[in-house]
């Protein structure tokens, strides 16, 4: 610990990490911790806009951005629009689990998980080959480094994303849309929403 | 020379064949059979057509190894589906398909009235196929296929009445004894294969030389084991007598010209191998001879019409295989072709007089049939002098270069063959008396007719061939000798030289001549005028020297009480057990394992992060190392 | 100089390890969805570390498409979420086991 600090790290990069490693520790221990969604919700939020820092003072500038735009900005809102329209913000006990040695296998599982993955980032794993796709020192900004890469080497798989999200998106509607549009199906539902209220 | 016709001549019946499956059934009834017979006949003229072509050739270039596409390649195992065109194999395509397309024509009249008319006759042209396959093969195991192609078709039309369980049996015995003789075919095989490395015929005969004696030896008795069981001699012979309850046509297609003549083309083909053995030559002339006068024995006392010509085409096998082991695989070729020819005509001739009295089989209740069926009755003796060997018939001279072949080889088969000969004059007189003379012994009231014309050209067809196709070699001058000129190259230094003078050939052929007509002149005294003489008709012999009962007795009834113990006992405490302890084992661990299913997304989570910890352990303690 | 990859390392398997435990451990399924988005940022934070430790533009660009595809999966598990709680009005994974063995 001490031979990084000594080792040529400026203070202001130091302080930023610490702060933005704390916040995306705490907002994890949020998410998984709150009783309430909502409040989940808005601890994933703090955990992204960390993240998002982080990426920053990594010289991800670009990421940075659509971290907060397309998670922080759009996922989140999406999760706490399903979160008010479901009506599931009630509270959850957390004190025991149902399921009988879940919580301590799991405790188990993610310790030595943590363990595995701390041994190889230690490894020569972290150093692999250098700049096979596009180094970071060729000119330009980090923008125009990452369009090059995405536009060029990556162009196929980018366009691939594009059919992706207009699945997703199809997916979506078709998933939510309530089916009693449909003749056929219209009774047959309405009848199973009937005697679903009814049981309760 | 052009591999397309001998290709398409090989696959036409093929086509034929799978035509009948698929739309035979909707074809009114004479088409399947006249479509069928059609394209026998088309594959016909092409044999007729590569006959010309080879024919052009200058006689030391007649051999073409066709390849139609490479059929199997493993490790060193190369085999090809292709095309052995030489004097010897297109001899065996003509006269295959040229008695093949007489007996498709006779099937359309024989079998008119079955209900499975357009079966009969898909099975008919899959055994052409079949049949062209093992003699047009350029490799060992594409004749393999071949040979366990028309051993299945020949299953399917002895069983072709499965209705009757006789007939079901007797397809089943000639799989099983058929069996025994694969057995030998495929050994010798792997052999070959083993000490040559190749199974083409091109290469083994070419390498044939560099094997050891013994091995040699190993190799030509284990083809033999392979040709006794597919062409019925002694002592697997049994099954063809059965045989015979298969219909008719079936039994002068297969199990007279055509199928069990197979052994012997193989024999003819590998004579390169069986040239460097002369010990399983001797053998081969002595099992010959011994069966020929075995069954010719049995032949006499039978009272089966078709029983008769079954023995006596074991018998006529026999002559073959004589030729054969004495070297004189022309001779041996010519009587496959010529008794093709009068054994062919004899079954249909059968088969006519079957037909024309209701599926009466016995001759003791025939009789006096000469008025009723003419044609029938004159090619019937013209087949019957044919196969007695009267001079100027063609059976005389194939039958007569066997004989003097034995003769030079050693007296001893030259007696028996005699001796065997005079029998078959004989008893084949007697047949013919027995039906055709003597006293009317059927029901009169049976409307007994002459067959239609297309059971009768086929008929008149083979006399006339068997009248004349003793031309095909006849021993007056080299020049007449076509057979031997034509085939000689493919023997080549296999072929036994003559060393007989003109003379002593001329006493051999006049005793031969002789030997016919006592024969002939003793059936004449003894069947003319009665019906029945018990005493030269021992039940032993009527029962083919009691060796089907033997084999009863020996094989088939310990073997039975074997199978049935092993039913009894390992089938229910061993197997049953075993398998019954496995399933049961299987549910035993399902209902533990089945728990692990537990249906919560968080545990099944669980257990992936567990397979996950799996695999980043091993690269923390491996592949980062 | 900013600080050593290896902290951020370190961060992101923390990040990850808590991801994981709020999978296994809780029972609302929106919040299991939240834990698996905590998962995949902190590969992203792997990716982008290693991508300045590498000199490599490639990691921030499997970043991106991460990024695409974590949105994808959002729309349709939210999509499904939503049906699903029409069918049973719960929001409770432990629910959801008709495929116990």
């Amino acid at each position: 610990m001490t031979d990084l600090l000594a080792a040529q790290t400026s203070l202001p990069d130091l302080v930023t990490f610490l702060i933005a490693g704390c916040a995306v520790v705490l907002g994890a221990l949020g998410v998984i911790l709150m009783r309430n969604p909502v409040h989940s919700a808005l601890s994933m939020i703090m955990t992204l806009f960390a993240v998002a820092v982080l990426f920053i003072e990594q010289d991800a500038q670009f990421l940075a951005a659509v971290q907060v735009i397309v998670y922080a900005g759009a996922i989140v809102v999406l999760f706490l629009f399903v979160i008010m329209l479901l009506g599931v913000d009630k509270r959850e006990n957390l004190a025991k689990d149902q399921l009988r040695g879940q919580r301590p296998l799991a405790f188990l599982a993610v310790l030595v998980i943590f363990v595995e993955v701390l041994a190889l980032s230690n490894g020569k794993w972290a150093s692999g080959a250098k700049a096979t796709v596009l180094s970071t020192s060729s000119p330009g900004s980090n923008v125009v480094q990452l369009a090059k890469s995405i536009f060029t080497t990556y162009l196929l798989p980018f366009e691939a994303t594009s059919v992706l999200l207009i699945i997703a998106v199809v997916g979506a509607v078709v998933l939510v849309r309530r089916s009693d549009l449909k003749p056929g199906h219209a009774v047959e539902e309405t009848e199973d929403l009937e005697t679903e209220s009814e049981m309760k | 020379m052009n591999s397309t016709v001998v290709f398409t001549l090989m696959l036409l019946p093929l086509a034929g064949s799978v035509f009948n499956m698929a739309f035979g059934r909707r074809l009114k009834r004479p088409f399947a059979g006249v479509i069928a017979s059609l394209i026998v006949v088309a594959s016909f003229v092409l044999a007729v057509v590569t006959w010309l072509d080879l024919l052009a050739k200058p006689s030391n270039q007649r051999v073409f190894d066709f390849t139609l596409f490479n059929w199997i390649s493993s490790g060193s195992l190369h085999l090809n589906v292709g095309a052995y065109v030489d004097p010897l194999s297109v001899t065996m395509i003509l006269f295959v398909t040229g008695i093949s397309s007489l007996i498709h024509i006779y099937s359309i009249g024989y079998m008119s009235h079955d209900e499975r008319f357009s079966t009969f006759f898909m099975y008919l042209n899959l055994f052409v196929f079949a049949m062209l396959v093992l003699v047009l093969s350029d490799n060992f195991v594409f004749t393999f296929l071949g040979w366990e192609g028309v051993g299945a078709t020949s299953y399917w039309l002895i069983a072709f009445w499965f209705e009757r369980p006789t007939a079901a049996a007797a397809g089943k015995k000639a799989f099983i004894v058929n069996r025994i003789g694969d057995f030998g075919y495929l050994t010798a095989v792997f052999l070959l294969f083993n000490y040559l490395g190749s199974l083409s015929y091109m290469k083994v005969f070419g390498s044939v030389g560099q094997l050891s004696h013994g091995t040699v030896t190993a190799i030509a008795l284990l083809f033999f084991v392979g040709a006794v069981g597919k062409s019925a001699q002694l002592p697997l012979f049994v099954w063809l007598v059965d045989a015979m309850e298969g219909p008719t046509p079936v039994s002068a297609l297969i199990h007279a010209a055509t199928m069990v003549t197979a052994g012997v083309y193989l024999m003819a083909r590998i004579s390169p191998i069986l040239h460097l053995s002369a010990g399983v030559g001797t053998l081969i002339a002595f099992v010959g001879v011994i069966t020929a006068f075995v069954a010719a024995m049995a032949a006499t006392s039978q009272t089966d019409i078709k029983k008769v010509l079954a023995y006596s085409t074991v018998s006529q096998l026999g002559y073959m295989f004589l030729g054969i082991g004495t070297g004189q695989y022309v001779a041996a070729i010519f009587l496959m072709v010529t008794h093709a020819f009068y054994k062919a005509l004899l079954f249909l001739g059968a088969g006519s007089v079957i037909h024309g009295l209701h599926d009466e089989q016995n001759i003791k209740k025939m009789g006096a049939l000469r008025k009723l069926m003419p044609t029938t009755a004159v090619t019937f003796i013209v087949a019957w002098l044919s196969i007695a060997g009267l001079p100027p018939f063609s059976g005389f001279w194939s039958k007569g270069d066997v004989l003097a072949g034995a003769y030079q080889k050693s007296p001893i088969l030259w007696v028996i063959g005699a001796v065997t000969a005079m029998l078959t004059a004989y008893y084949m007189g007697r047949e013919v008396y027995l039906v055709f003379f003597g006293k009317q012994r059927f029901d009169p009231a049976a409307k007994v007719h002459e067959s239609t014309k297309v059971m009768t050209i086929p008929l008149i067809v083979l006399a006339i061939l068997s009248v004349f196709g003793g031309a095909l070699d006849l021993p007056v001058s080299d020049k007449f000798r076509f057979l031997e000129n034509w085939l000689t190259p493919v023997f080549g230094n296999a072929l036994a030289p003559s060393s007989m003078s003109s003379l002593s050939r001329l006493t051999l052929g006049a005793m031969d001549g002789v030997f016919a007509i006592v024969g002939i002149g003793v059936a004449s005294a003894l069947w003319i005028r009665s019906s029945s003489r018990p005493g030269i008709e021992p039940r032993f012999l009527a029962s083919g020297w009691g060796i089907d009962g033997f084999y009863d007795r020996a094989i088939a009834r310990s073997s039975t009480k074997l199978s049935e113990s092993f039913a009894t006992v390992v089938e229910v405490k061993v197997i049953d057990r075993a398998t019954m302890s496995m399933g049961a084992l299987v549910g035993l661990a399902g209902k533990y394992l089945r728990k692990v299913q537990s249906g919560y997304i968080r545990n099944y989570a669980l257990y992936i992060s567990i397979g996950a910890i799996v695999i980043l352990g091993y690269f923390v303690t491996r592949a980062g190392a | 100089m900013t600080v050593p990859g290896s902290w951020y390392l370190i961060l992101s398997a923390l990040l990850f390890s808590l991801g994981a435990l709020g999978f296994f451990i809780r029972r609302n399924i929106l919040i299991m969805f939240m834990s698996l988005e905590l998962m995949l940022n902190a590969v992203n934070l792997t990716f982008v570390t290693f991508s300045r430790m590498l000199g490599d533009i490639g990691g921030q660009t499997v970043v991106f498409f991460v990024l695409v595809v974590a949105a994808a999966e959002v729309v349709v598990g939210l999509g499904l979420i939503v049906a699903i709680f029409r069918r049973r009005s719960s929001a409770t994974a432990d629910d959801l086991s008709i495929f116990r063995g």
